[in-house]
C-alpha cells in the first residue's frame, strides 16, 4: 500500500508541471514544482537572446548550479529527474561539464519507468565513455533489462550495449545477448547482432567462439538482421580476408537477389532495392576478391548485373555505381568489366553535378595506377578541375596529379601544388600536413630531376609565410616530418631533398620544443659522414649546424664536428669547421650574425667593402701592391707566359653557392645575391664570366629549360633583389617563345594554354602519352612555354619505340572491340581533308584532340600507324601540301554519288528500320536494313558496287556469334555485281542466348586488283527479337501458373505516364508487348522471343509506382525485358 | 564508421551532437566550431564533401554535409563509408524527422532533443548504420511515442495500472515482410549449421 502512495506522490509534481506550464513562481517554490519543460524552453530562449559567449557561460553556470541542487535533492521525483537530464544533455552539448549528473543518469536508467529509463540510458550513452568507472554501475540494470519480458526494455538494453559497454563485463551479458539471436522479433535480433558487433570491436577474443552464430545471422530470414551481420563480416574480412573466402558464394547470391529486386518493396529507396545493403556487399566482395583470381571469378556476373541494373535515375544509384567501379578495380581484373567501369568513371567525371565530379576524380585517382590511359581520356576535364572554384575539387585533382607524377611532369605538377597552397590560405590548417607530406613525396620521388626552382619556391613559401600563426604550425610540421624521415638509418634521399631538409632544420628546428637540439645535431653530423652526400649538400648541412649551434649554449656534437672536420681533406669542409669554431667562441657575435627567423629580412651588404678601406690604405702605405681584379691578373699572366692555359675552368655555380652558403642566414634563393654584389672578389668574377657564356647556350639547351613566363615575372616582382641566376636566365629566354606563339594564335589563348598544360601534365603516361606528346612536341617545339629539356629527350626516345608499344598495349583492346578497319580509314581521310584546309596551328590542335582516339586504332594495322607516323613528321615540317593527292580524293568523289539502296516492295510494307551504311571501301559500300517480320529478324544487306567495272564473286560471310543464330547458311555469294549497281541478300536471324544487346559481325570478300576483305558489325538488341503474343485472359492465367522463372521490380511512374493504361501503351508501342487485359489497376501483357519463347507480364499500379512481375520459361528473358521496361519508362 | 553527427544552425549553435568516438569535451567543442567554420564558408552549390584534415586525429576522415534552411547536418565519417550513401542517409534522417514531427523545424530539434536522439538511435547505432528503411524507422518511433502517450495518460492512475502497461509488449511492428517472398538463400551455409 505504501508503494502505491509513494508512486502516486511521485507522479504528482510532474503532472502539475504538465498541466500548468509556467507556474513557477506561483507554485510551491521548490525547483521541483516548476515545469521542467518550460524551464528548458526558457533556458534556450534566454541563451538565444544573449550576445556574448561570456554571458552564455554565466547563464549556463547558474543553470547548472540550480540543476545540481535539484538532482541531488532527495525529494526530486524521477519524472522531474528526467526533465533535468534533458537539460543536462543540452548543457553538455554546449560544452559545459555536468559530471554531477552522471550518477543520476544511471539511477534514472535503473529505477525509472519506461520513458524515464529511456532518457536515463540516452544520457548515459551521451555522458560516459567506455572506460568510465560509473559505467560498471549500469551493468546490473542492463542484465535485468535484457531478461525483462517487456520488449521495449530489452530493446533499450541492447541499444545501450551496442553504444557503450565496459569491456571487462562482456561475459556477464554475452549469453543473454546470444539468446536474443533466436528471438522471434526481428528488431531484437537485429539489435543483438549490432551488440555483438560492438563486442567484436572492443574485445574480439571474447566473441571468438560464436562465429557460427554470425553465420546464422547472415542467413537470417529477415533481411534487416542479415544486413546488420554484414557490419561484422566487413570488419572481419577487412582484418583477414582469407578466412572468409568460402562465404563469397553466399555474398554473391545475396547481392544477386537484392539486385534482382527480391526484397520486399519497403526496402526500396527511390525505387532502388536496398542501396545501402548493396554498397556494403560490394565492399565485402571487393575485399574478398582482391588479388584472388579464383574468388573474383565468382563475382564477375553479379558485378556486371549491378552495373547494368543501376540505371541512372537518382543519386543513390551513383553511390552503387561508384562502389561497383571501386570493386571492379580492386578485384582481379576482367577486361570486359574494366571497360564498363571505365565508361562509368567517365559518367562521373563528366557529370555537371559537383559531388559526382568529385567522386569521379576520386575514382580516377584510385584506378590511375592500373590504367593511366583513363586519365588521358579525361585530361581536359582534369585541367578544368584544376581551376574549379571549389577547393575540394581542386585538392582532389592535385591528389590525382600527384599519383601520376613522374620525372617529366613533376615540374608543372609541383608548381600547381604551390599555386594551390598560395591561394588557399583559409583552408590552411587543413592542408598543412597534406602539403608537407606531398612535397616530401615529390622531393623523394622526383629526386634530383626536380627543377631547382621548386625547392627554392618551397623554402621561400615556408620562410615568407602568410603572416599568421599557422606559419609556425606549417614549419613545425615540416621539421617534425623531416626528423621522422631522418630517423631511418641510411635512408637514401635525393641531394635536393637533403638540402631542403637541412635548411628547414637549421632555420626552424627551434620551433619544435620537445626535441633536444643535440638530437638534431647528431643526426646532421651522421649525415655529414655519409659517403653519398655530395659536397654541395654538405655545405647546406654545415650551414644548418651553424644555425642550430647559434641557438644552443654549448654542444658536444658541435665540438666533435669541429674537431673532426678541422683536418678534413675537403678544403671547404675545413673552412666551414674553422668558421664554426670561431663563431662558437664568440656566442654574442654568432647570435648577432644569425638572428632567428630572419631569412626574409633584407640584408644590407656593403658592396664596396668600404670597411676595409682603412686596412687597404694601411697595407698600401706599407708597400703592398694595389689590388688587381682577377681577369686582369689572368691577362697579365697569360701575356707573360704566352703559353697554353693550364688553369682549370671556373668553379661551377654549385660550388660558388656552397661557398657562400655558410656566410649568412639568407634564404636559399638569395644565395647568389651575396656573391653577386660583392663582385670584387676574384672568385665571383670567375663565375660571372662563366654564367655569361652559359647564357647563350641555355637559351636553347640549358638544363633549366624554359620556364613559364608569368612565373618568372611574379618572382621578379616579389623579390627583385633575390632572384637567382637560374631564373634570371630563364626569364630572358622566356620572351622569344612567347612572341612566337603569338603569331600562331588562332585558337583562343585560354584553350591553348589548357592544352599545353595538359600535354605537360600527362606526359609519360603510357604509350598514349608518347604520341600525344609527339603530335604536339614536333609541331610546336618553339611554342612551348613550359617545356623542359627532359621532355624533349624522352620524346625522341618514345618516338622510336612508339610503334611497338602502341601495338602491344592495345592488343587486348582489339580482341574485345571489333573496330571496323575501313571505317577507321575513312575517318583518317576526313581528318586529313580537314587538315589540308586548316593552317598549321589548327592542325596541331586538332591532332592533339584526336590522338587518344587515333591511338586506339593504331594497334589495328601497322600500315595505318605507319602512315600516321609519317603524317606527324610531315606536320612537323608544316608541309601539308603533300597530303592533297591522298586516296581521300577518290573516296570523296565516290561519296558524292552514293548509291542509296531501297527495299523491294514486298518488304517495304513490313515494319523496318532505316537503311544505314555499314562500311565502305573504295570499291564497295555495304548498307543494312532490319526488317521485323513476324517470325524472325530479317537482315537485308545491300552491297553496292561503286567502281566502274563489274565485281565478281563477292562473298558475304557472317561470323558465328554467341548470342545469335543465322538461319540457313551464314554465307552468301553474289556471283557478279555490275558496275554502279546494288545487290541485296537477306538473312533471317534469331536470338539464341539472351542478351540486351549483342554484336553480329561479318565480312565481305571481293576480288579487285587483289583479294580484299571488308569487315562490318551489326548491333542487335533484344527488342529486335521480341514480338507481341496474342492470347486470351484464360490462356494467360493457365500459362502464368505453369511458368516458374519470375522477376519483380517496382518502377516509379513519371507524372506524364499517369495512369496504368498510359504506361501499358508505352510498353506496347516501345517494346512490342501485347496488352491482353486491363482490370482495375492491374494489367496483363504478353510477348514472345523469337521463335517462340513466351514472356508474361503482370503490372499493377499503386501510389505512383508500377509493380512489374515477369514470368517466362526462360530465366534470362524477364531480366532482359525488365531492363528494357525500365529504360522505356524513364525515357517517356 | 561514422565518427560524429553534428547538427547546427546557420549561426553555429549546436542543435544535435553525437560523437561515436571517445573525445575530450574541449576537443568535441573545437570540432564543432571548426566544422561550422569549414562548412559555413562553402556555397550551397559546391560539393557536399569536405576533407577535415587532422580534426579527428587522422587524415582519413571526411565531412559530409547537407544544408537545410536554417540547419546544417554534418556527418563525419572515415574512409569505410560511401560518400553518396551517407549523403542520402542524411536525407533519410531528415525525412524521418519530418515525418515524426510533421514539418520539422529547428525548434523541434531544440525542444524535443531526447526524441531526436531516439530517432537517431534507430538509424545509426554506435557509429554503424542500423536501419535505412524510412517506414521501419518511423514505425519504431511511433510505437515508442504510443507508449509515451499511454504512460503519460496513465501516470495519474494507480501504479497497478502503470505496471500493467509496462508489461504490455510492444505492438507488432508492421514490417510488411512476406517471408515466402524474401528469397535470400545462402546455400553454402548449411554445412556450418
Amino acid at each position: 500500500m505504501s508503494d502505491v502512495v509513494e508512486q502516486t506522490l511521485s507522479v504528482l509534481p510532474g503532472l502539475l508541471g504538465q498541466h500548468d506550464p509556467g507556474a513557477g513562481p506561483g507554485g510551491a517554490g521548490g525547483p521541483g514544482r516548476v515545469s521542467a519543460t518550460s524551464r528548458l524552453g526558457s533556458l534556450i530562449r534566454s541563451i538565444t537572446a544573449l550576445t556574448s559567449k561570456h554571458e552564455e557561460e554565466k547563464l549556463i553556470q547558474q543553470e547548472l548550479t540550480s540543476l545540481k541542487a535539484t538532482v541531488s535533492a532527495p525529494t526530486t521525483t524521477l519524472r522531474l529527474m528526467k526533465e533535468c537530464m534533458v537539460r543536462l544533455i543540452y548543457c553538455e552539448m554546449l560544452g559545459y561539464e555536468s559530471s554531477f549528473g552522471y550518477i543520476h543518469a544511471i539511477k534514472l536508467a535503473q529505477q525509472g519507468n519506461l520513458l524515464e529509463k529511456r532518457v536515463g540510458y540516452l544520457a548515459v550513452s551521451l555522458f560516459l565513455h567506455e572506460n568510465h568507472e560509473l559505467l560498471l554501475l549500469l551493468v546490473n540494470t542492463v542484465v535485468k533489462d535484457l531478461q525483462s519480458t517487456n520488449l521495449v526494455e530489452v530493446c533499450m538494453a541492447l541499444t545501450i550495449v551496442s553504444q557503450i559497454f565496459p569491456r571487462e563485463m562482456i561475459p556477464a551479458v554475452l549469453p543473454l545477448i546470444e539468446d536474443k539471436l533466436q528471438h522471434s522479433k526481428e528488431i531484437i535480433r537485429r539489435k543483438a547482432v549490432q551488440a555483438l558487433y560492438k563486442f567484436y570491436l572492443i574485445a574480439p577474443n571474447q566473441v571468438q567462439h560464436i562465429h557460427d552464430k554470425f553465420r546464422k545471422a547472415l542467413c537470417d530470414r529477415d533481411a534487416g538482421v542479415m544486413a546488420a551481420s554484414l557490419h561484422i563480416y566487413l570488419q572481419m574480412i577487412k582484418e583477414n580476408s582469407s578466412g572468409y573466402k568460402d562465404l563469397t558464394g553466399s555474398f554473391v547470391t545475396i547481392l544477386k537477389q537484392v539486385v534482382g529486386g527480391k526484397l520486399p518493396i519497403d526496402f526500396n529507396y527511390h525505387s532502388v532495392p536496398a542501396p545501402w545493403l548493396q554498397i556494403q556487399l560490394l565492399r565485402i566482395l571487393g575485399l574478398l576478391g582482391k588479388d584472388d583470381p579464383r574468388t573474383s571469378e565468382l563475382m564477375y556476373d553479379v558485378l556486371d548485373e549491378s552495373l547494368r541494373r543501376a540505371e541512372i535515375n537518382h543519386n543513390i544509384t551513383y553511390a552503387i555505381l561508384f562502389e561497383c567501379v571501386h570493386t571492379i578495380y580492386t578485384i582481379h581484373p576482367k577486361s570486359e568489366l574494366l571497360e564498363k567501369a571505365a565508361k562509368c568513371i567517365g559518367k562521373f567525371v563528366l557529370s555537371p553535378k559537383i559531388n559526382l565530379k568529385y567522386l569521379g576524380l576520386k575514382a580516377l585517382t584510385y584506378v590511375i595506377q592500373q590504367d593511366p590511359n583513363l586519365a588521358l581520356q579525361h585530361q581536359m576535364t582534369i585541367i578544368e578541375c584544376l581551376d574549379h572554384p571549389d577547393p575540394i575539387i581542386k585538392r582532389e585533382t592535385l591528389e590525382l596529379l600527384y599519383r601520376i607524377t613522374n620525372g617529366q611532369n613533376v615540374i608543372v605538377i609541383v608548381q600547381k601544388m604551390l599555386d594551390y597552397l598560395k591561394e588557399s590560405k583559409e583552408e590552411y590548417t587543413i592542408i598543412n600536413l597534406w602539403f608537407i607530406q606531398t612535397m616530401n613525396s615529390v622531393f623523394s620521388v622526383g629526386g634530383d630531376v626536380v627543377h631547382p626552382d621548386i625547392p627554392n619556391n618551397f623554402l621561400r613559401l615556408l620562410a615568407e609565410g602568410f603572416d599568421g600563426k599557422e606559419d609556425d604550425q606549417l614549419r613545425k610540421y615540416a621539421v617534425q616530418s623531416y626528423l621522422a624521415l631522418l630517423e631511418e638509418e641510411d635512408a637514401l634521399y635525393p641531394q635536393k631533398f637533403f638540402q631542403v631538409m637541412s635548411w628547414v632544420l637549421g632555420e626552424y628546428s627551434s620551433l619544435v620544443t620537445d626535441v633536444d637540439p643535440e638530437v638534431i645535431l647528431t643526426k646532421l653530423h651522421s649525415l655529414l659522414k655519409k659517403t653519398f652526400v655530395t659536397s654541395e649538400t654538405k655545405a647546406w648541412i654545415m650551414a644548418a649546424v651553424t644555425k642550430i649551434a647559434s641557438c644552443t649554449s654549448c654542444s658536444k656534437t658541435v665540438d666533435k664536428l669541429i674537431q673532426e672536420f678541422s683536418n678534413s681533406l675537403d678544403a671547404y669542409m675545413r673552412q666551414y669547421a674553422f668558421e664554426l669554431k670561431h663563431l662558437c667562441e664568440d656566442k654574442a657575435l654568432m647570435r648577432n650574425l644569425l638572428p632567428f627567423d630572419a631569412s626574409c629580412n633584407d640584408m644590407v651588404v656593403d658592396a664596396s667593402l668600404s670597411f676595409l678601406d682603412g686596412f687597404v690604405a694601411e697595407r698600401l702605405s706599407h708597400g703592398a701592391a694595389p689590388y688587381k681584379p682577377h681577369h686582369q691578373r689572368q691577362e697579365e699572366k697569360l701575356s707573360q707566359e704566352k703559353a697554353l692555359n693550364f688553369e682549370p675552368y671556373g668553379l661551377s655555380f654549385a660550388s660558388s653557392v656552397s661557398s657562400s652558403g655558410v656566410t649568412g642566414r639568407q634564404s636559399p634563393t638569395g644565395l647568389s645575391f651575396g656573391s653577386d654584389t660583392s663582385g670584387n672578389s676574384a672568385e665571383t668574377g670567375h663565375k660571372e664570366t662563366n654564367t655569361l657564356k652559359l647564357e647563350g647556350v641555355r637559351k636553347l639547351w640549358g638544363k633549366e629549360g624554359y620556364l613559364p613566363k608569368k612565373e618568372n615575372k611574379a618572382g621578379n616582382e616579389n623579390e627583385p633583389q633575390t632572384v637567382s641566376c637560374g631564373s634570371l636566365l630563364a626569364g630572358q629566354v622566356g620572351d622569344p617563345p612567347a612572341s612566337q606563339s603569338d603569331q600562331v594564335a588562332s585558337l583562343s589563348e585560354e584553350d591553348k594554354e589548357k592544352q599545353q598544360l595538359a600535354s605537360t601534365l600527362f606526359i609519360g603516361l603510357g604509350s598514349n602519352a608518347g604520341v600525344s606528346l609527339m603530335g604536339k612536341a614536333d609541331t610546336a617545339t618553339q611554342k612551348f612555354k613550359r617545356k623542359s629539356k627532359i621532355n624533349e629527350t624522352q620524346n625522341s626516345e618514345e618516338a622510336s619505340d612508339f610503334q611497338n608499344s602502341a601495338v602491344s598495349d592495345f592488343g587486348p583492346l582489339l580482341d574485345t572491340v571489333p573496330i571496323n578497319m575501313d571505317d577507321c580509314e575513312g575517318n583518317t581521310h576526313t581528318r586529313l581533308r580537314k587538315a589540308s584546309l586548316c593552317s598549321s596551328d589548327i592542325v596541331e590542335d586538332s591532332l592533339a584532340f584526336e590522338t587518344p582516339q587515333l591511338l586506339k586504332k593504331s594497334g589495328l594495322d601497322d600500315r595505318l600507324s605507319d602512315s600516321r607516323l609519317s603524317q606527324l613528321s610531315l606536320f612537323a615540317d608544316s608541309n601539308i601540301e603533300i597530303f592533297q593527292p591522298s586516296p581521300s580524293a577518290q573516296c570523296e568523289s565516290a561519296n558524292k554519288t552514293p548509291l542509296v539502296p531501297s527495299l523491294p516492295e514486298e518488304l517495304e510494307e513490313l515494319t523496318h528500320s532505316e537503311v544505314v551504311e555499314l562500311c565502305q571501301s573504295d570499291a564497295l559500300a555495304l548498307y543494312l536494313c532490319k526488317v521485323w517480320t513476324d517470325d524472325s529478324l530479317l537482315l537485308t544487306v545491300f552491297v553496292s558496287n561503286k567502281t566502274t567495272s563489274a565485281l565478281n564473286a563477292v562473298n558475304l560471310v557472317f561470323e558465328e556469334a554467341e548470342h545469335f543464330q543465322i538461319l540457313e547458311s551464314p554465307t552468301y555469294q553474289f556471283p557478279v555485281i555490275e558496275a554502279q549497281n546494288v545487290e541485296r541478300c537477306q538473312k533471317c536471324v534469331w536470338m539464341n542466348k539472351i542478351c540486351t544487346q549483342g554484336i553480329l559481325s561479318g565480312s565481305v570478300n571481293y576480288q579487285s586488283e587483289m583479294e580484299t576483305r571488308l569487315e562490318f558489325s551489326i548491333t542487335l538488341s533484344l527488342l529486335d527479337f521480341i514480338r507481341p503474343m496474342e492470347m486470351t485472359t484464360e490462356d494467360f492465367g493457365r500459362l502464368w501458373l505453369s511458368l516458374s522463372n519470375d522477376v519483380k521490380q517496382n518502377i516509379k511512374m513519371s507524372s506524364s505516364q499517369g495512369s496504368l493504361s498510359a504506361a501499358l501503351n508505352t510498353l506496347q508501342q516501345k517494346l512490342k508487348l501485347c496488352i491482353i487485359d486491363i482490370i482495375g489497376n492491374e494489367g496483363i501483357l504478353a510477348c514472345q522471343l523469337l521463335p517462340s519463347v513466351p514472356c508474361l507480364l503482370h503490372c499493377r499500379t499503386h501510389s505512383g509506382m508500377l509493380a512489374l512481375w515477369f514470368r517466362s520459361p526462360c530465366s534470362a528473358l524477364p531480366d532482359g525485358l525488365l531492363y528494357q521496361c525500365q529504360k522505356v519508362m524513364e525515357e517517356s | 564508421m561514422i565518427n560524429a553527427i553534428l547538427v547546427f544552425n546557420n549561426h553555429g549553435k549546436p542543435r544535435l551532437v553525437r560523437f561515436y568516438q571517445r573525445l575530450a569535451e574541449e576537443v568535441q567543442q573545437q570540432i564543432i566550431r571548426e566544422t561550422f567554420h569549414l562548412v559555413l564558408k562553402r556555397d550551397d552549390h559546391i560539393c557536399n564533401f569536405l576533407e577535415c584534415g587532422s580534426l579527428f586525429g587522422g587524415s582519413d576522415y571526411k565531412l559530409i554535409y547537407r544544408h537545410y534552411a536554417t540547419l546544417y547536418f554534418v556527418f563525419c565519417v572515415d574512409s569505410s563509408e560511401s560518400e553518396l550513401g551517407i549523403l542520402d542517409l542524411i536525407q533519410v534522417f531528415v525525412e524521418t524527422l519530418d515525418k515524426c514531427f510533421e514539418n520539422v523545424c529547428e525548434l523541434d530539434l531544440i525542444f524535443h532533443m531526447d526524441k531526436v536522439h531516439h530517432i537517431l538511435q534507430e538509424v545509426v547505432i554506435g557509429g554503424m548504420v542500423l536501419e535505412t528503411n524510412m517506414s521501419e524507422i518511423v514505425a519504431q518511433v511511433e510505437a515508442q511515442s504510443k507508449l509515451e502517450k499511454a504512460e503519460g495518460g496513465l501516470s495519474a492512475a494507480p501504479s497497478r495500472a502503470v505496471s500493467a502497461v509496462k508489461n504490455i509488449n510492444l505492438p507488432e511492428i508492421p514490417r510488411n515482410i512476406n517471408i515466402g517472398d524474401i528469397n535470400i538463400k545462402v546455400p553454402n551455409l548449411s554445412q556450418f549449421m
